[in-house]
């Protein structure tokens, strides 16, 4: 080989970042406030933990202000796990994305699951070196994060609830709308840019494709193997797990069996399997019982 | 007779490497169970989490199927976390981390640091004319290669490309970029018509 010098590094591109979102397709990203349930999650076969105080069903819980964990917190977890360490960010809040960012994690997550800190604006993306996942929960909305730079997507669901509904109709909203916009001609690709109030070379783009240009995984109420499943032959790319695992009766093996059901999402077989005998998951809550949809945050 | 080429889809980037291998003419099929492998003439080992697919090769019977292939020579290429499961030797990884060890090489899982470390660069690949352009997302780096593996690219002093009999690796991600240079040349490595 030569031993001439090697070509300069480039950190923080969009290639480096999205591809990253392309490496933990089919997996399934788990909630933890513990190094310990990080150490469960990865055992399980975690593709990587989000690193959080509460788990949005004790958020829901509680109440008050929800905030950016203490970076003592994270590092405490990506000091016990080899995978991938994402944290979750407030809406609008770039100093602590800043603050994440200097810790190192591997990807933020501008969540609506924390207190919006702008209810206007959504965090600039392009001004980081770490790579951004932000909710949707329609095309206009994915397409807007993605405008500021979000490399991946997920549907939003309705965080904490145990209930997959919100989650369906979100990646069906978005879903359906691609399908749509595939079939629309020139002229009407306008009408749909200010009907989605998303920048028009982007609704152009998936008109083209039929997808979005980055990764889309499902978040927001899956409690059992065959939510993942679901979730997956909708057409999601990955799942986000949040209170589903934590606030079940057996979190280890309820863990392993999601992730099995999320890389074999299409076999029934191996479904049935998988879901036997797992104890009782999260009890849930109905939409008509809750008060705030954290859905809703987000603009 | 297009090959027909498995690609291991327990978990990763393995949608962006059939891409590749159809650009190149290939057939690919998603290999998730023993059944998948039949037919399949050779492998592709994706990116993603290797310890999440080291599990997965366990609980889906698939570990034992692939290792007795590989052992039969079934060409195999691996990316990233497909490197780390064709190594030999895994440093950092999870202590009940397992790999085919079909390639002699030891590799440390993330050897490049956080996704903050995470870079593009164009990497001067041996018999290509041209640069190929490497993309390494928290990427293992090789620390040592026996005496058998042939060195194809290097990345300040450090090997990222190598070859040894019918397993190709790379740290780097190739499906990524759009250019299936690399995926050519591991299929052009073989002659599938007598094989299959």
């Amino acid at each position: 080989m030569s031993e001439q010098s090697s070509a300069p590094r480039a950190i923080g591109t969009y290639t480096v970042n999205r591809g990253l979102a392309e490496m933990l397709k089919g997996g399934v990203i788990m909630d933890v406030v513990t190094p310990e349930q990080a150490k469960i999650a990865e055992d399980a076969g975690a593709c990587a933990v989000m690193a959080l105080e509460r788990v949005p069903a004790d958020i829901r819980r509680d109440g008050g202000v929800s905030r950016m964990s203490d970076p003592s917190m994270i590092e405490g977890i990506q000091a016990a796990v080899k995978i991938p360490v994402m944290a979750k960010a407030r809406i609008g809040h770039f100093v602590e994305a800043q603050i994440l960012q200097a810790l190192g994690v591997d990807y933020i997550d501008e969540s609506e699951v924390l207190t919006p800190a702008d209810e206007t604006h959504h965090i600039d993306k392009f001004k980081f070196t770490v790579p951004f996942v932000c909710g949707a929960t329609n095309l206009g909305e994915a397409l807007r994060r993605i405008s500021e730079g979000a490399c991946m997507i997920r549907s939003k669901g309705e965080a904490g609830t145990g209930n997959i509904v919100e989650a369906v109709r979100h990646l069906r909203n978005i879903l359906g709308d691609i399908r749509k916009l595939t079939q629309a001609d020139s002229a009407e690709l306008f009408q749909w840019a200010k009907v989605l109030q998303a920048p028009l070379p982007l609704v152009q783009e998936i008109a083209e494709t039929g997808k979005l240009p980055v990764p889309l995984f499902c978040a927001g109420g899956i409690a059992t193997p065959a939510d993942a499943a679901l979730a997956m032959q909708l057409g999601a790319e990955a799942v986000f797990v949040g209170s589903g695992i934590f606030k079940s009766d057996d979190p280890a093996p309820r863990a392993k069996a999601i992730v099995e059901a999320t890389t074999h999402f299409e076999d029934a077989h191996i479904l049935a399997k998988v879901s036997r005998g797992l104890g009782a998951p999260m009890t849930g809550i109905g939409m008509d019982e809750i008060n705030q949809r954290y859905a809703e945050r987000g603009w | 007779m297009r090959p027909l080429i498995g690609v291991l889809a327990l978990q990763g980037a393995f949608a962006a490497h059939e891409t590749a291998l159809a650009e190149v003419g290939a057939q690919t099929r998603q290999v998730r169970t023993p059944a998948d492998l039949s037919g399949v003439q050779a492998m592709v080992l994706p990116g993603g989490e290797s310890s999440v697919m080291s599990k997965l090769l366990e609980s889906s019977g698939l570990f034992g199927e692939i290792q007795s292939r590989l052992a039969d020579g079934m060409p195999a290429f691996g990316t990233c976390a497909g490197m780390i499961l064709l190594a030999s030797e895994v440093l950092d990884g999870r202590t009940d981390q397992r790999s085919f060890g079909a390639i002699d090489i030891a590799v440390r899982r993330n050897g490049y640091g956080r996704q903050i470390d995470s870079f593009e660069t164009d990497l001067a690949v041996e018999g290509e004319t041209s640069t190929f352009h490497g993309v390494f997302i928290r990427a293992p780096k090789v620390e040592s290669v026996g005496p058998s593996v042939q060195v194809l690219a290097t990345h300040d002093g450090v090997p990222v490309l190598a070859r040894q009999g019918n397993v190709m690796v790379a740290s780097f991600h190739p499906e990524l970029t759009g250019d299936a240079r690399l995926h050519r040349l591991f299929l052009q490595q073989h002659d599938f018509q007598h094989e299959g």
